[in-house]
């Protein structure tokens, strides 16, 4: 069978790509454009590491085909950063010791910034509940709540 | 003598807060990890597993699969040479089968192919013929003297009689005479208790990229928690020589034990040998539950006897536990430590390790000591309770301290369980108030910690930064405090450090990164090589002076004469003796390879509220504080995370986390849908609090802090939840079914 072509924009990007039919978005990004930033812990949509937006929405790409991104915007851990600068996020993550090993924190900073576009002011429940679809197994997530508090604070001029 | 080490001092960086050096690299995407790694023409590497717990292997016909296109090797146990007896054999038995599944998951066949397709259709293709055998996964069954017997050949001398084959294992520790303490008490209780197996749930799954040449050179680049392990088990596997082989370690997604040993690394270089290509073997997720090492399952009779003002008289533990098809040590280790925080005249633990068609058990954070402390501490609760005692004034009376014997035999030196019980009493924590259906409970955690063998290098380079190469995976921030006290012993800021992790051919043997061993042994080792350059560095300065080298001393971060006949230099900083190092003598650098003695033991208290929703058996986690002793905490955050994360793993262990087998011995739930780990809402604030008690045996007094975090929470979760219900719960985990029959059983 013929791969797919596919148009999309990653990280403000424009990007083609061919894929197989049934091969995931997170596929397509880790091994076809070398963005490995996106990990892969499960492949079901059970642990959040494979977290990106398609147009501004939060998704596992686990979960979503790569032939599904056609004309849409994806953005990834890889476009957080501007340049040299890191996003409130990023820094507060790491001013907090937010992680130990890292491997869940490219998709839990996708998952929180998405949080904050929508709501830049969310209680601490809120943040928990947004944030349960993102499995941390270092950390017992505190310090991950107390980094994306203070981001927001900071984000809001606080 | 390793015990002398620890010199009070200030402290200028050690204790402070600063930013990790690989923390850019991780919160921007840009960190390696294991199946991040490629290589040009990297093939797909996959292997077929049995969906049978326990089958001869009758043949296995590849030929078919060999045919496909794309594909380029096709292996099976058969492929690898003959291993002697011993660790290395049983590791890469359960890789690959050598004549009989002996778990659901079992490799028993891997391909190599050109894509994830091919390799896919490859094992579709392959044709074995089992023959099907009776199993057994859990404890009891194994036990019996008519069950299957799992695995033969591994009955250790001492294990009593009466018992299958597949009790291999007999573990005894203690001291005094129990049956006279007994008879002191004003009560004995006995009672059982069961936990469950359960899983690190590391989110990274185990990755591996591995290239041999046809000279038989290999590079191995894996997430492992010790490269030199992962080297010896493939060098063993494949008849290599150990310098043959290069294994890189990668970034590591987690480990808690379960990336001490090796899974698909021997198959993915038997496989690029064959195929001449490099290959990468990436786990899925099922693949991890199946075929990688959960922790043992356990069943325990404890019997404990008190005065009726708190003093324990006699204690005695019997333990059983399953880590799959082949032997472990888990069992001596629950054994030692099932009474360690206690200071008693009498007891006695003994232990049997049962083999079962399971996956060989692997490392677990504190193996062996969550589940023996859990029904130790459940015990001590349950008298605390009869008696209308304070659990933390009891356990305050008989804790261990400086000088007790413990129960598995040394003496303790200076040990921190008395401050951290202190700390516990006094904490606000202990006195607010409960609501309604909440419960508060308490328990006592213990690890050994270790040291083991490490080597570490110090180069001074001309710039007058410094550069520190280690061999041990960083897996939670351990190149930042090996930074900070390699700053700290040369006296110059944290940010001219930089500390990197060094392949096996590039530095001397390190142990695992494990038994919570490397801030305390590589940070010794790191200091030691420190001194090292520092007295070259005095001895290049003295030369530059014209004057003796003893008569120069190191101090913060320069040369400095010192003596009536030294003479009148201004200090030369470390910057400078390196700029003129061509000129003296050529580079400066310091080494230290040790095998570290001296970690020492660890232990905490946990306080915890927990409500029941008496509807639903639910438990929320309400409150929770963990006291612990850190000895010296290098740096603070990454103490404190590790105080945050063993406990909630422990919640989790208490709560949901179980490997459920069906009777026809599968893995009924091999994924993180229900095999539920905890989530952030499922939480509270994890506060801490740290404690530091010197440890003898290090320079800086640090002990090792990563592992006794797990062990509290399993019997602080229980006794909250039992003091709730006004019921005794004996088993692991509290899922709301369980919970809810105990509710109705208690009210019928």
């Amino acid at each position: 069978m013929s791969k797919i072509h596919v148009n999309t924009s990653i990280n403000g990007d424009t990007t083609e790509f061919l894929c197989e039919a049934d091969e995931p978005l997170l596929n397509v990004l880790r091994d076809h454009l070398h963005l490995t930033g996106s990990k892969e812990g499960c492949g079901t949509g059970d642990c959040g590491a494979c977290s990106v937006t398609m147009n501004g929405r939060l998704v596992c790409s686990c979960l979503v085909l790569g032939a599904e991104a056609e004309g849409a915007e994806i953005t990834t851990i890889e476009g957080m950063a501007d340049g040299e600068t890191l996003h409130p996020l990023q820094r507060k993550f790491l001013e907090h010791a937010a992680l130990q090993c890292g491997i869940c924190t490219p998709g839990i900073l996708v998952a929180a910034k998405a949080l904050l576009e929508r709501d830049p002011d969310p209680s601490e429940t809120e943040i928990r509940y947004w944030l349960a679809g993102n499995l941390c197994r270092c950390t017992g997530y505190d310090k991950i709540i107390s980094a994306v508090m203070d981001a927001a604070a900071e984000m809001r001029g606080g | 003598m390793a015990l002398d080490e620890h010199q009070p001092r200030e402290f200028k960086v050690v204790g402070t807060r600063p930013l990790r050096p690989d923390g850019i690299d991780k919160v921007t995407g840009r960190a390696l990890y294991g199946a991040d790694m490629t290589a040009p023409g990297m093939l797909v590497g996959r292997v077929l597993r049995s969906p049978h717990p326990h089958a001869r292997i009758k043949s296995i016909d590849t030929s078919a699969a060999k045919k496909i296109n794309g594909v380029k090797a096709v292996i099976t146990g058969a492929d690898f040479p003959e291993v002697r007896k011993g660790e290395a054999r049983n590791v890469l038995e359960n890789c690959i089968a050598f004549d009989k599944a002996l778990f659901e998951g079992h490799g028993v066949a891997a391909v190599a192919a050109t894509s994830a397709a091919a390799a896919k259709a490859a094992l579709r293709s392959i044709r074995v013929d089992y023959e099907i055998l009776p199993h057994v996964t859990e404890i009891a069954d194994a036990m019996k003297p008519d069950a299957p017997v799992v695995h033969q050949g591994f009955v250790e001398e001492n294990v009593p009689a009466g018992h299958s084959e597949n009790v291999i294992t007999f573990a005894e520790y203690g001291h005094g005479d129990l049956e006279a303490g007994f008879a002191k008490a004003d009560r004995i209780v006995e009672r059982s208790f069961r936990t469950a197996a359960t899983h690190q749930g590391y989110i990274e799954p185990h990755a591996c990229l591995a290239s041999m040449g046809p000279d038989g050179k290999a590079d191995l680049w894996c997430c492992t928690q010790g490269h030199y392990a992962a080297r010896a088990f493939c060098a063993a596997a494949l008849g290599m020589q150990e310098s043959q082989l290069r294994v890189t370690a990668s970034e590591i997604g987690g480990g808690f034990g379960g990336k001490t040993t090796v899974f698909i690394e021997p198959i993915a270089l038997m496989l690029s040998k064959k195929a001449g290509r490099p290959v990468k073997i990436v786990m899925t997720r099922e693949e991890v539950f199946k075929a990688s090492g959960p922790t043992v399952s356990s069943e325990s009779d404890i019997k404990i006897g008190m005065t009726k003002d708190g003093r324990i008289t006699a204690a005695s533990a019997q333990l059983r536990y399953q880590g799959g098809a082949f032997p472990n040590f888990t069992i001596h280790m629950g054994s030692q430590s099932a009474f360690a925080a206690y200071d008693l005249a009498a007891v006695r633990s003994r232990g049997l390790n049962v083999l079962t068609n399971r996956p060989k058990q692997a490392a677990y954070r504190a193996p062996g000591a969550p589940m023996a402390i859990y029904a130790v501490e459940s015990v001590v609760d349950e008298l605390c309770q009869h008696f209308g005692l304070d659990p933390l004034e009891v356990r305050l009376m008989n804790a261990a301290r400086k000088g007790t014997k413990s129960s598995y035999g040394p003496t303790f030196d200076d040990i921190g369980l008395i401050a951290t019980l202190n700390a516990a009493k006094a904490h606000p924590h202990y006195s607010a108030p409960l609501g309604p259906d909440q419960g508060r409970g308490v328990s006592c955690g213990f690890w050994f910690n270790f040291g083991g063998d490490t080597s570490v290098s110090l180069n001074i380079n001309f710039d007058g930064t410094v550069s520190v190469v280690e061999g041990n995976p960083d897996i939670g921030g351990s190149r930042a405090s090996i930074s900070m006290m390699a700053a700290e012993e040369l006296g110059i800021p944290y940010d001219r450090v930089r500390t990197v992790v060094a392949d096996t051919n590039s530095i001397g043997h390190n142990e695992v990164t494990d038994g919570s061993r490397v801030t305390f042994a590589v940070g010794l080792a790191t200091i030691k090589a420190a001194l090292a350059a520092k007295k070259e560095m005095c001895a290049r300065a003295a030369k530059m002076w014209g004057i003796d080298e003893d008569a120069v001393v190191w101090e913060d971060g320069c040369a400095k004469p010192a003596g009536a006949n030294a003479g009148d230099h201004d200090p030369m900083p470390l910057a400078r003796i390196a700029r003129k190092s061509p000129s003296t003598g050529g580079p400066i650098a310091g080494h230290h390879e040790v095998n570290a003695d001296g970690a020492g033991v660890s232990f905490g208290v946990h306080l915890c509220d927990t409500e029941v929703d008496p509807e639903t058996g639910a438990t929320k986690v309400v409150r929770y504080t963990v006291f612990q002793d850190a000895g010296k905490a290098v740096h603070p955050d990454y103490v404190e995370g590790q105080m945050q994360g063993g406990a909630v793993q422990g919640i989790g262990w208490a709560l949901n986390e179980e490997y459920i087998y069906g009777p026809d011995g599968r893995l009924q739930n091999p994924g993180f849908l229900d095999y539920r780990v905890p989530v952030a809402s499922d939480l509270p604030r994890i506060d801490t609090q740290i404690l530091e008690i010197p440890n003898p045996g290090h320079p800086y007094g640090v002990r090792g802090v990563g592992e006794t975090s797990i062990v509290p929470p399993l019997a602080a979760i229980t006794n909250a939840v039992s003091r709730a219900i006004g019921t005794r719960m004996s088993q692991l985990p509290m899922s709301p079914p369980r919970l809810l029959a105990a509710i109705r059983g208690k009210a019928s």
